[in-house]
């Protein structure tokens, strides 16, 4: 039976990870490649890097760690954080990344995400969506969800599919770093709306919550970061207590 | 031992370099034929389309490189594919290594395609190591092998499909043992120490 993913998301900046609690605040938490390693070790089935250095130099070194990352880690890893062309992403590619995952770029530019399909395949690219209900409306926001756009969650997530996009990475900006629980109610109607897998991630506190969004919100996989780096909860413990829960899990 | 990874325009032949660096393995990614006629083992990676790879490889003759192989052959996800007889992925003829159509998943409950994530093996025969039975492992794929004579483990997937296949000397996985953790590999090592 297929499994739900639990995957783990480490922020690089200039060679080091680090978590933004609710976009802002910056801690350090380590080494990337052994994080990752470690990670893979406990029975995580993914991880994600995203690179949010500031400057295009800083982010030259990040197909370097990507080779760094892909020598020592097992299981599959998806790479983000200022991809905007082909030519972007070609060095990751070589350097051993398994997926992509294009946010800010695709909201500009959302033809991206039929060359970046096209040029290496559907599974290579992951649609990562930064949400936040303004009134009624789950409103896309681009640049580390700063800037609202004119783009709706549902619509856009479904164009994304439709333009060749492999999976949907769903952030709600409402829930990241509250540790209140994912943002159950749009994930379950993204779950319905979308043939390709949703990856749940924000807001992330108990196990319960992991729960939640798998059975209730029908993810296919949920990501967190905070939780995960300070040992709040432990990976072969939460996947225990999913398996227990009747959550098919990669023991 | 020497190990030849075959290089053709598909994607994720670096993954299996760096899980054979992992295991200390011998090894060139290389689409000289001689080679490959002369390594003790060869893989066969890949993602990618159907197609435009078969037509890569007919191009580069390649493709009779391969068929001309008596060593262990490992083929894995898009390779294992391409060894069968034709898939249904832009309609084009393969291999014939193994005499199947590759097919599109049609979901009957609203499962999701591509199958991506971690799945569990139920082996049947063959060379795939005993403690590997109901393991994980780690697939991506939209088409799938149906279950055959020569199907080494299967997989449930909207239907039971061919995860593992063997043929003579010809090995084929459809998930990535080089992206499995351990499980994958223990598979890897298992088929590099084939006599």
């Amino acid at each position: 039976m297929l499994t739900k993913r639990i995957i783990p998301c480490l922020d690089i900046k200039d060679g080091r990870t680090v978590k933004g609690i609710n976009f802002i605040n910056i801690r350090d938490a380590g080494d990337p490649v052994e994080l990752g390693a470690a990670y893979a070790e406990q029975g995580a089935d993914e991880l994600v890097f995203l690179d949010i250095s500031a400057t295009n130099e800083k982010r030259k070194t990040l197909a370097h760690l990507v080779k760094e990352i892909a020598a020592h880690v097992n299981i599959p890893f998806t790479v983000g954080g200022g991809i905007s062309s082909i030519a972007d992403v070609e060095p990751l590619l070589e350097a051993g990344a398994d997926k992509v995952s294009i946010n800010s770029a695709a909201v500009k530019n959302p033809i991206l995400i039929d060359q970046l399909a096209k040029a290496f395949g559907s599974q290579f690219v992951v649609l990562a969506i930064d949400a936040r209900k303004l009134g009624n409306q789950w409103t896309v926001h681009t640049h580390g969800g700063s800037q609202p756009t004119e783009k709706k969650l549902f619509s856009w997530s479904k164009e994304g599919q439709d333009r060749g996009a492999g999976e949907i990475l769903f952030t709600s900006m409402d829930h990241d770093g509250t540790k209140s629980g994912f943002a159950i109610d749009p994930l379950t109607k993204l779950n319905e709306l979308l043939k390709i897998p949703v990856i749940a991630s924000g807001g992330a506190g108990r196990k319960e919550d992991f729960l939640e969004a798998f059975v209730v919100g029908k993810a296919d996989a949920a990501l967190a970061a905070t939780l995960f780096h300070f040992g709040e909860i432990k990976i072969p413990d939460l996947k225990n207590y999913l398996k227990n829960n009747g959550v098919p899990s990669r023991i | 031992m020497r190990v030849a990874v075959i290089k053709y325009n598909a994607g994720n032949i670096r993954s299996v370099a760096f899980a054979l660096e992992r295991l200390t393995i011998d090894f060139s990614i290389t689409d000289n034929p001689e080679e490959i006629r002369s390594a003790d083992k060869v893989i066969f990676p890949g993602v990618g389309e159907a197609s435009s790879t078969m037509k890569y490889l007919k191009d580069t003759q390649l493709d009779r490189v391969i068929l001309s192989l008596t060593q262990p052959v490992l083929g894995i996800c898009l390779g294992m594919q391409l060894m069968c007889k034709h898939s249904d992925e832009n309609n084009t003829p393969c291999l014939g290594i193994f005499d199947e159509t590759v097919t599109l998943f049609q979901p009957a409950h609203n499962e999701k395609v591509p199958h991506m994530g971690w799945n569990s093996l139920a082996l049947t025969k063959g060379w795939l190591p005993a403690d590997v039975d109901d393991q994980f492992v780690y697939f991506v794929h939209s088409y799938y092998v149906p279950v055959n004579q020569h199907t080494s483990a299967i997989t449930n997937y909207v239907q039971p499909f061919s995860s593992a296949m063997r043929k003579n000397n010809f090995f084929a996985v459809q998930f990535h043992p080089e992206k499995s953790a351990k499980v994958g590999e223990k598979i890897l090592t298992s088929f590099l120490s084939l006599e």
